[in-house]
């Protein structure tokens, strides 16, 4: 295990220290310590390792994540994991606003609450969230899963394309063209997988699908008051 | 005003404490400081600082400042003393002045002071509060009027890049418009001109072309219509179009609230000893107990309301 205090080095070199390491590197265990919500920690990692926060993160932890698993042991800031492209990550705590926004794979879980824009612009990325979610998440979202132990804010999957959202609690209301949907044995399947990897205990039937209605993909006349 | 568009791009840094430990009180201005500070980055323009200090019976405090201190303040006390036939008290710090006057004369100093000297400009009236702020790094503001040694019972800060009036003393923060009240905001809002037609016609007093200024002149008017803060803010929610996120002061309380859209960041901590706000998480690491204090962000057009001589209220906006 290989400790770096970011008080100490500084985030410009404990970023570049972690984006030195290679596909083989045997240095594959990170801890990063007194992070007191600074921006940017851990982000643009492209290497298997892990990587664990002791403590809050601020703006875009994780961002842009390929391969790597980064753990937040504390709460995170606004854009965590922005644009994560693969790998995973944890976080212990909550998850500010646009938690995952344009994400285009990998896994996001929150054991704690997610909060508005969760999700945003999804293309691809899974997102398990152990409590709520806050208003307009998944907005736009394009393919992935978000999934909601708890409860979800107002507006769920506004204008979304093939994003699936799974909610056990909950909706206080959905989006423009978001509508409730079956949940059919390949859903229970998909959901049940999404748990399991998240560490999660939950009964896939007590959750219920959304997705998009597709009324909203081609310019209709009489879609006009829906825009 | 202050804040660009989205979430990515908006700016200001908002601190605030609101203690409720009576020993921690000779240290809020040591607290607010270093939170002040962590948000240089998110506001380097010009900071301020609303502190509300110790109250003497019978008095109250007019906080002004001048370009041309030295000039302006030598003599003041007199001239204004006589002008209103009482005993004026003044203590200068920096480019600013703490005049204490008897209790109810603060509207008869305002006028007095505009003709002894129109250069003179009143940053906060109240029996408590004082506003200190100057354009330049938060740090150097925070020097120049050492806020570190003071004292208070809560206080609020900010920080301003500012996107939508001039970098000016009179357009940083917190803005004053009544007796006690403050406000400081990260956000902007779109129809601050209409509603600053509509409040001047009321009689609301609003010096500057500020956006923020409005929103606080908003506040104070509902207040003197019979509305509590927690009133007042509620409905601000309907009148104010744009983006928000405000903290506000009165002598007793401290609040928070946010626009509907909430993109302008916010993160609270509450303890046994205070409640604290700040637009990051990194403006509260150094707070006493940090680490096991309740930490959130504060929901969207949802009220928050701390007061000395009340429990504290959430209130959520009917949808």
């Amino acid at each position: 295990m290989q400790t770096i205090d970011l008080s100490d080095v500084g985030l410009r070199e404990t970023n570049k220290t972690l984006h030195a390491q290679s596909a083989d590197t045997n240095q594959t265990a990170w801890e990063i310590i007194n992070p007191r919500g600074a921006h940017a920690i851990a982000c643009g990692l492209d290497a298997p390792i892990e990587v664990t926060v002791k403590g809050s993160t601020g703006y875009y932890c994780a961002g842009m994540n390929q391969q790597a698993t980064v753990n937040i042991h504390g709460s995170a800031g606004p854009g965590t994991g922005e644009n994560i492209m693969s790998g995973k990550i944890v976080i212990e705590g909550d998850a500010s606003q646009y938690l995952g926004a344009t994400g285009h794979g990998g896994l996001i879980v929150v054991k704690g609450n997610a909060s508005s824009r969760c999700g945003i612009s999804m293309k691809g990325v899974n997102i398990v969230v152990q409590g709520n979610i806050g208003h307009m998440s998944a907005f736009m979202g394009q393919s992935g899963n978000l999934v909601v132990c708890g409860d979800a804010g107002d507006a769920l999957g506004d204008s979304c394309y093939e994003a699936r959202f799974f909610v056990r609690g909950a909706v206080k209301s959905l989006g423009a063209d978001c509508e409730k949907k079956e949940m059919r044995e390949e859903h229970l399947t998909l959901l049940q997988g999404l748990l399991d990897e998240a560490g999660i205990d939950a009964d896939p039937r007590d959750f219920t699908r959304y997705g998009s209605a597709r009324r909203l993909y081609n310019f209709d006349v009489d879609n006009a008051g829906a825009y | 005003m202050a804040g660009g568009f989205s979430g990515t791009f908006d700016m200001c840094g908002i601190v605030g404490l609101f203690l409720k430990d009576k020993s921690l009180e000779p240290q809020l201005g040591e607290m607010l400081t270093a939170m002040l500070i962590t948000m240089t980055d998110r506001g380097p323009d010009s900071a301020g600082i609303a502190i509300y200090g110790a109250e003497s019976k019978g008095k109250t405090k007019l906080t002004v400042q001048s370009d041309d201190p030295q000039a302006a303040f030598a003599g003041l006390e007199q001239a204004l003393g006589q002008a209103l036939g009482v005993q004026v008290g003044m203590e200068v710090v920096s480019t600013h002045a703490v005049l204490t006057l008897p209790a109810g004369m603060t509207q008869a100093a305002r006028a007095a002071l505009a003709e002894i000297n129109a250069g003179i400009r009143v940053m906060s009236r109240g029996d408590t509060l004082e506003i200190y702020k100057e354009v330049g790094l938060p740090k150097d503001v925070a020097e120049r009027f050492a806020i570190e040694q003071m004292s208070g019972s809560h206080g609020i800060g900010h920080t301003r890049m500012a996107t939508e009036s001039a970098v000016t003393t009179m357009g940083a923060h917190p803005f004053n418009t009544g007796d006690d009240q403050c406000l400081v905001h990260n956000g902007s809002l779109s129809n601050h001109n209409s509603l600053r037609r509509k409040l001047r016609r009321e009689g609301i007093h609003i010096e500057t072309e500020n956006d923020t200024e409005v929103g606080a002149a908003y506040l104070t008017w509902r207040m003197q219509n019979g509305a509590t803060l927690g009133e007042a803010l509620q409905s601000s929610l309907d009148d104010l179009d744009g983006f928000f996120t405000f903290v506000v002061g009165t002598k007793d309380g401290f609040g928070v609230v946010r626009d509907p859209i909430a993109c302008k960041p916010a993160v609270m901590a509450e303890t046994d000893q205070y409640v604290a706000f700040g637009s990051e998480y990194r403006a509260l690491v150094d707070l006493p107990g940090i680490e096991s204090a309740r930490v959130w962000e504060p929901e969207p057009a949802t009220v928050y309301f701390w007061s000395h001589n009340a429990a504290p209220t959430t209130t959520e906006k009917a949808a």
